[in-house]
């Protein structure tokens, strides 16, 4: 199978001579930059062979860029809340969202589209393959990728991202006090750093202090803490609750991450075309089937994010607690709450996991490496930003000398849980082992999810789902030719 | 005696079905319409039979929102469906005008022709379709959404009929002892005979249109570009958007009242159109 | 002299003839023949992106064609079959009936403009929009089981989206909502077609309305029934808009509710050009042989249906 990978077209536009052996000529030529920063004009395939930034200082010019329009594509509106709140370059936001102007005039476009069933990647590539024949204005400068599928875009043999430091933004340095493990997932198989994320996301677990002081009395996290400390202290906690008629967690998919970013080897192997699924993935599978037939779970929840889901966080529900990392908190739960601030708390997982992180890539050919090195910088390099991220939204940044002391510091304490939830943020990601990543993560994530559902909720039987995966996940990744069971 | 009272029964029984049925067409948009001026909050607190206060505040949010563009979305569609009748009708007129007034050695098979295809799905060329307009540099335009419905059998086919019920052949004779070039004769004197004819398939050419979701989903990648279904199968999937019920209700609002209100004020023409369908001719 | 006179002007005419129907050949072969011969080429090569990747064209035979097989896709023709019938047996039984009622002068229904303008609105509704809204009332925590468990008439919400029989019905009952009145209106006017003297004559020999709805009404409709199934079908073989926003393209749930232009959607979605290309040709064939079965049904029996189908059919009914 790999053999037929030789055959493969290159769309984007290249603008380091790394590939010239491996694409097939044609569509992939012409380097088209024609932005006038002097970082990107001058840089070589030497860049790519990481570390060489030495040269590079403070210099990206913002006014240098040709370009007047800023294509940024995402998929929700948490990166352009975020970027507004910190590059102090934007002057105005439309009343709509799509467009922010700068205070040189340039115009940042946003362009939004679901992450849900591949949309947003289908968008998002359909404007990559297209990015050598657009024109400026219409060329992707910044583009973000979540976790679960960075690796198509940090690719080296795809080029789709450029390396960090042909933006001028020296990794070593300039990014010093970002942790090691986000950089890792930021870099691509020759450990070139070509994205960058303002987000570290260990996963607590929030949960509701009515419901906790109703069943046990006290609401005190360490106490809550002891109840959730593992799986199996779980389940009785899980007992305790429903004999007062409340539900553990909503759904079966809630628990999936503690799992899924536990997993012993990737989805899909680095030029494999094999889907091994992990033993981990089996695992939740049945302790999911249990838990659900113990009714531990909202039976009216059928999955994430939907309505029913954000239903259950309101004051109406009965659902205990929800797994999350900071940015669910705060953009999940808050805004489903319906009750007074301090209604929530954060306690332990009874498993450290992560769950998602949104990483900022600048798009090869971008017309605007100025303003897009300003960007990244100012998001996810600027100490002071990310402190006022931290304080403003409890959002667990990449800046480990700010989140180190965070902890401690009443300066962080959150309105809405009511306390400081800095420690068990640290607490959890101190045990996190970073799961082996693959570009097929989101569609097996999601897929897996979809056809295991149909069984816990009694619809199929086990072997079915499994059928029913192995079709839904061909139908999405054509060049998948196997799948293997543990 | 006895019929009698077997037909007040069945009378009965035949208001209590419709009643039923029409209740069942209209409770929906009933509902559609209370949860579109509930709040978040108070459509999670359950159904409410009484309309709420925030149908403005929703409006606004749907109209301002810049990732489901559904105002442009609703202008995009006006376009498409709008010139799409437009060349539709004009066309297929005009097809079925040429196979009908004039007589040509290739005559016959062109019809037979257009009959073979009347069937055919569009969506088995979609992929052919996809690729062509890529090639032709029309991807992501609203131009491939509109030309094509020029060849529209179903269309011709009902002009045709049309034709043959209400143009005496002699008419178009004496236009032409008259001196009238053909093209003239078709625009200023088989026009307006069509005129009832045309006015029944442009509403429903209209409304076919209007609510395409297949092919448009395929060409259009933009959000500036969207027409309403497609706007409507993105919110589908767009999770985040749950956080917002109110909002999601007045989307469908919006996207289902233009044609609501065409309905309302040309009903009759509509049933009459469909009726027209129905009658053997 | 006469006659050869006769036939120049029938050539200088027929120029025109070529002229007035070039804007449709032309449209015609530009938009749906070469995509189609373009589709069928394809579906004899492995040709789809992987990602930002375009892998192939690579020449396979057959391949697309056997691995379709031994897919689900005989299961899918299944699922459309289905859905296609718990719509359409209700619509054409109760459009029957509704249709002999509104005829009936011994019954005069009152307010029939109403009735008619009422039964006929859902036929305008965008499908998807009609969906999305089905799917936001049917939740479980929607409007439609809050207002049940009020009433007392179920204890706890009804997951309808989980199982096969509840989303089967609900794209059933749209399906139903969305045709019957049309079906309605245009029966009615096929009965109304028929002689009053037909009628009378029956009266006379005592016949009763349910004789004469099964002897007379039906036997006389028959091409206009034979019109309305199979633009149904043609209509049900192309369904994609409601069970596709419902199940957001997922056909859920094990894969129950997956059409046939669903199934082909997923493949144009990936970008598989060969694979959707082999599926294009299947459906290609299995529309050819409905065709075909139109032809002979309303040419053998009945030459004036043809002219009703040909008229509603783009209508895509279901």
């Amino acid at each position: 199978m790999k053999k037929k990978l030789l055959s493969v077209v290159l769309a984007s536009a290249m603008l380091t001579g790394t590939l010239a052996g491996c694409g097939s000529g044609g569509s992939s030529s012409a380097p088209a930059d024609n932005g006038g920063s002097a970082e990107t004009g001058t840089e070589t395939a030497a860049a790519d062979t990481a570390g060489d930034t030495a040269g590079d200082t403070a210099g990206a010019d913002a006014q240098a860029d040709a370009g007047k329009v800023i294509n940024i594509y995402s998929f929700n509106d948490e990166l352009r809340t975020r970027i507004t709140a910190v590059y102090s370059a934007i002057e105005n936001t439309s009343e709509d969202g799509t467009v922010s102007t700068l205070n040189d005039g340039t115009e940042i476009h946003w362009i939004i589209n679901p992450n849900q069933d591949g949309v947003y990647q289908d968008k998002l590539d359909e404007a990559l393959m297209n990015q050598a024949s657009a024109a400026d204005d219409d060329k992707v400068d910044l583009f973000a990728a979540e976790i679960d599928y960075i690796v198509k875009y940090t690719d080296a043999d795809v080029d789709a991202a450029m390396p960090l430091s042909d933006l001028g933004i020296n990794p070593d340095t300039d990014l010093a006090d970002q942790y090691a493990f986000t950089k890792t997932v930021a870099s691509d198989q020759n450990g070139v750093q070509r994205a960058s994320t303002w987000q570290a996301c260990p996963g607590v677990l929030v949960y509701r202090r009515d419901i906790a002081k109703d069943v046990w009395g006290t609401d005190d996290p360490v106490e809550i803490g002891k109840k959730t400390a593992d799986w199996a202290t779980m389940k009785t906690t899980a007992e305790e609750l429903k004999a007062k008629g409340y539900y553990t967690f909503s759904c079966y998919a809630d628990t999936f991450r503690t799992y899924g970013n536990n997993i012993a080897s990737p989805w899909v192997e680095s030029g494999s075309t094999t889907i091994k699924v992990d033993q981990k993935i089996l695992d939740w599978v049945t302790d999911s089937k249990e838990w659900m037939d113990a009714g531990y779970f909202d039976p009216t929840v059928s999955g994430q994010w939907n309505a029913e889901w954000f239903t259950a966080m309101s004051s109406s529900a009965k659902v205990f607690a929800y797994l999350f990392p900071a940015w669910g908190i705060d953009t999940q739960v808050k805004p489903n709450w319906d009750g007074e601030a301090g209604g929530w708390a954060v306690t332990n997982a009874p498993l450290s996991y992560n769950w998602g992180g949104t990483y900022l890539l600048a798009a090869t050919g971008t017309d605007n490496p100025g303003h897009v090195k300003d960007i990244i910088m100012a998001l996810t390099g600027d100490k002071d930003n990310l402190t006022k991220v931290a304080k403003e939204y409890t959002e667990f940044t990449n800046a480990q000398s700010v989140m180190d002391a965070a902890a401690s510091s009443d300066e962080f304490k959150s309105d809405f849980l009511n306390q400081n939830p800095y420690g068990y943020f640290a607490d959890s990601l101190a045990s996190i082992k970073m799961a082996p990543l693959s570009s097929y993560d989101q569609g097996c994530v999601e897929l897996i999810q979809n056809a295991f559902g149909d069984y816990l909720k009694g619809q199929i039987d086990f072997d079915t789902a499994k059928a029913n995966f192995e079709t839904a996940i061909k139908e999405r990744y054509p060049e998948i030719t196997e799948i293997q069971w543990p | 005696m006895k019929t009698k009272g077997y037909n007040s029964f069945r009378t009965v029984f035949a208001y209590v079905l419709l009643i039923f049925l029409s209740f069942l067409c209209l409770f929906f948009f009933y509902i559609l319409i209370i949860n579109a001026t509930h709040s978040h909050a108070e459509l999670q607190r359950g159904f409410h039979a009484l309309p709420g206060s925030s149908f403005l505040e929703n409006f606004n949010n749907v109209a301002n929102n810049g990732e489901f563009p559904m105002i442009r979305g609703i202008v995009n569609s006006l376009i498409v469906s709008g010139c799409s009748a437009a060349i539709c009708i004009y066309f297929s007129a005009l097809t079925a005008y040429g196979l009908y007034a004039y007589d040509f050695k290739l005559k016959k098979f062109a019809f037979t022709f257009i009959m073979a295809i009347l069937v055919m799905p569009t969506q088995v060329t979609a992929m052919g379709f996809l690729r062509l307009i890529t090639k032709m540099g029309m991807y992501d335009s609203l131009l491939p959404l509109i030309i094509p419905s020029i060849a529209s059998p179903a269309v011709f086919y009902f002009m045709y009929s049309y034709l043959e019920s209400s143009l005496p052949l002699s008419l178009v004779e004496a236009a032409r002892i008259d001196g009238s070039q053909e093209f003239r004769t078709f625009n200023q004197i088989v026009l307006p005979i069509m005129k009832p004819a045309m006015a029944v398939q442009a509403i429903f050419t209209f409304v076919g249109s209007w609510n395409n979701y297949f092919v448009p989903a395929l060409v259009i990648q933009s959000k500036e570009k969207m027409t309403v279904p497609i706007l409507i199968a993105l919110l589908r999937g767009a999770d985040y958007m749950n956080r917002d019920m109110g909002k999601i209700y007045m989307m469908i609002l919006v996207a289902i009242v233009p044609i609501i209100l065409i309905y309302l004020f040309l009903s009759k023409y509509i049933i009459a159109g469909v009726t027209l369908g129905g009658v053997k001719g | 002299m006469l006659f050869v006179q006769k036939k120049r002007k029938l050539v200088s005419y027929a120029k025109w003839g070529y002229i007035f129907i070039l804007p449709f050949f032309a449209s015609f072969f530009i938009f749906s023949l070469i995509p189609l011969v373009d589709t069928i080429r394809y579906s004899f090569y492995e040709y789809f992106r992987s990602g930002i990747k375009e892998i192939g064209p690579n020449f396979i035979g057959m391949k697309n064609y056997a691995s379709l097989i031994q897919s689900d896709m005989l299961k899918y023709a299944g699922n459309t079959l289905i859905l296609w019938l718990i719509g359409f047996i209700p619509q054409i039984v109760i459009a029957l009936t509704l249709a002999s009622w509104f005829v009936d002068v011994r019954m005069k229904i009152r307010c029939q403009q109403f009735f008619k303008v009422v039964i006929y609105l859902p036929n305008l509704i965008m499908a998807s929009a009609f969906a999305m809204l089905f799917f936001t009332l049917f939740s479980t925590k929607g409007p439609v089981n809050s207002i049940l468990m009020s009433l007392g008439i179920i204890g706890e919400a009804i997951d309808f989206m989980r199982t096969a029989l509840g989303v089967r019905s609900l794209v059933g009952i749209m399906n139903f909502l969305m045709w019957f009145g049309n079906t309605t209106i245009m029966l009615m006017a096929a009965i109304m077609g028929i002689s009053p003297d037909i009628f009378e004559a029956s009266e006379i020999d005592g016949c009763n309305s349910v004789q004469r709805f099964f002897r007379i009404t039906l036997p006389l409709i028959r091409p206009i029934l034979a019109y309305t199934l199979i633009t149904s079908i043609i209509g049900g073989l192309q369904m994609f808009d409601v069970p596709q926003i419902l199940t957001n393209g997922q056909g859920n749930p094990d894969r129950t509710s997956m059409t046939l232009i669903m199934f082909l959607n997923s493949h144009l979605r990936s970008k598989n050009y060969g694979m959707a290309g082999a599926l294009s040709v299947y459906l290609f064939i299995v529309s050819g042989i409905l065709c075909f079965i139109v032809y002979r049904i309303t040419n053998d029996d009945d030459p004036d249906g043809s002219k009703a189908a040909a008229r509603k059919n783009k209508r895509g009914r279901r």
